[in-house]
């Protein structure tokens, strides 16, 4: 039996996670290196590390979270 | 590490037998009259057997048969404890509900406290009793491994590999805790302030190893982690600004600034792929998840409310 096991996928209302080494880029378009296992990135751009989430989607309104 | 300070009979009993290898049916006695943090605190050295070594204390004595025993009588007095607080959620999904359900019951907050109001020397207090934990972080969790399906297990080491350090002791975050500590002039061995360890942080370590401990519990485990990671980026962000604020040594910052984005990544790991995994194996198990996810919510906001309220006496007095 195999397992499905993506590279990356959306998690409903909060970031993108990315398995793996990957470069990405923030909103001024500067590359950042992954640095650990499984990476999570920003979705709502809000958060204050960005690209990467920091959790801050769950404090926005429903409307304005990422869907 | 040194035994603790005893609380009451039972932890007399218990270190003098420990000390001298026998006499554990006099353990067994004094259980049931025992004080709460007494029994707290004989719980959590019991525990501690099984992960490191205590002075004058022989290492066999770790599955000596009657200290399990004792073990079992003050776990299911523990569990029973925490089971009669916890109400079930019918309906709700795990996978789908999971984050509104956490944001429906955050409890008190010790971060936010931190963030705008808290002294330098309540910082320091908290650093040494967030310490019997953050000094061992995510041990009792690893206990779970060999106990889960190939789904949970691969999604739990994923996770497991990140709060290890990914291979790299300095990123290893019981060491960053530790590096923290000292900068912040503490003393980062293991136990060195299980003294004035409040029984309500001491409850919360039990609880954990307890879920770790037991096959039986594996559900409450990932439930508990899932919910504890769901509930650590945010506060970690706040913690940052407030050390800021007070002028805490950096590697203190860099300990919660590195929970602010790792655990934003944990949280969605273990909901979607720990626990999803769980679910698709185990599916019997879902309410073993949302009782170990109520378990560290609650017990946190049980630890938030004691410190608060008794620093806020402090402060008033």
């Amino acid at each position: 039996m195999t397992y499905d096991h993506p590279e990356s996928f959306v998690c409903p209302g909060g970031p993108l996670l990315l398995r793996g080494d990957h470069a990405v880029e923030d909103p001024d378009g500067v590359p950042h290196g992954t640095t650990r296992p499984v990476s999570a990135v920003c979705r709502c751009l809000k958060s204050g590390s960005l690209p990467w989430c920091d959790g801050t989607h769950k404090v926005l309104p429903r409307e304005q979270r990422p869907s | 590490m040194d035994l603790p300070t005893p609380r009451g009979p039972l932890t007399e009993t218990l270190f003098r037998a420990l000390r001298s290898g026998d006499d554990f049916f006099s353990v067994l006695t004094t259980l049931s009259d025992a004080r709460a943090d007494d029994a707290a605190l004989a719980l959590w050295t019991l525990h501690q057997l099984h992960y490191r070594d205590f002075t004058a204390v022989p290492d066999d004595l770790e599955w000596d048969p009657q200290l399990l025993r004792a073990r079992a009588v003050l776990e299911l007095d523990l569990e029973q404890r925490l089971r009669s607080r916890f109400t079930p959620t019918p309906g709700l999904s795990f996978g789908a509900d999971f984050f509104d359900w956490i944001a429906e019951h955050d409890g008190a907050s010790i971060a936010a406290h931190v963030h705008r109001d808290a002294t330098r020397e309540q910082v320091l207090e908290l650093t040494r009793i967030r310490s019997i934990y953050h000094l061992m972080e995510t041990d009792p969790t690893a206990w779970v491994v060999p106990r889960l399906g190939v789904r949970a297990k691969a999604g739990l080491v994923e996770l497991l590999y990140d709060e290890y350090g990914s291979g790299d002791p300095n990123r290893l975050h019981h060491h960053l805790w530790a590096r923290g500590m000292e900068a912040s002039g503490l003393d980062a061995s293991y136990g060195a302030y299980v003294d004035e360890v409040p029984l309500e942080v001491l409850e919360q370590n039990n609880a954990q190893t307890l879920f770790g401990l037991h096959r039986r519990l594996r559900g409450a485990a990932l439930g508990h982690l899932a919910a504890f990671e769901a509930t650590s980026s945010l506060p970690s962000s706040r913690m940052v600004h407030g050390l800021e604020r007070l002028g805490f040594p950096q590697e203190l910052v860099d300990y919660y600034a590195e929970h602010v984005e790792a655990d934003a990544v944990h949280e969605q790991l273990a909901v979607h792929v720990i626990c999803g995994g769980l679910l698709a194996e185990e599916p019997r198990l879902e309410g073993d998840l949302w009782f170990g996810a109520f378990t560290a919510l609650d017990l946190e906001d049980r630890v938030a409310r004691s410190v608060l309220a008794r620093w806020q006496d402090e402060e008033a007095a």
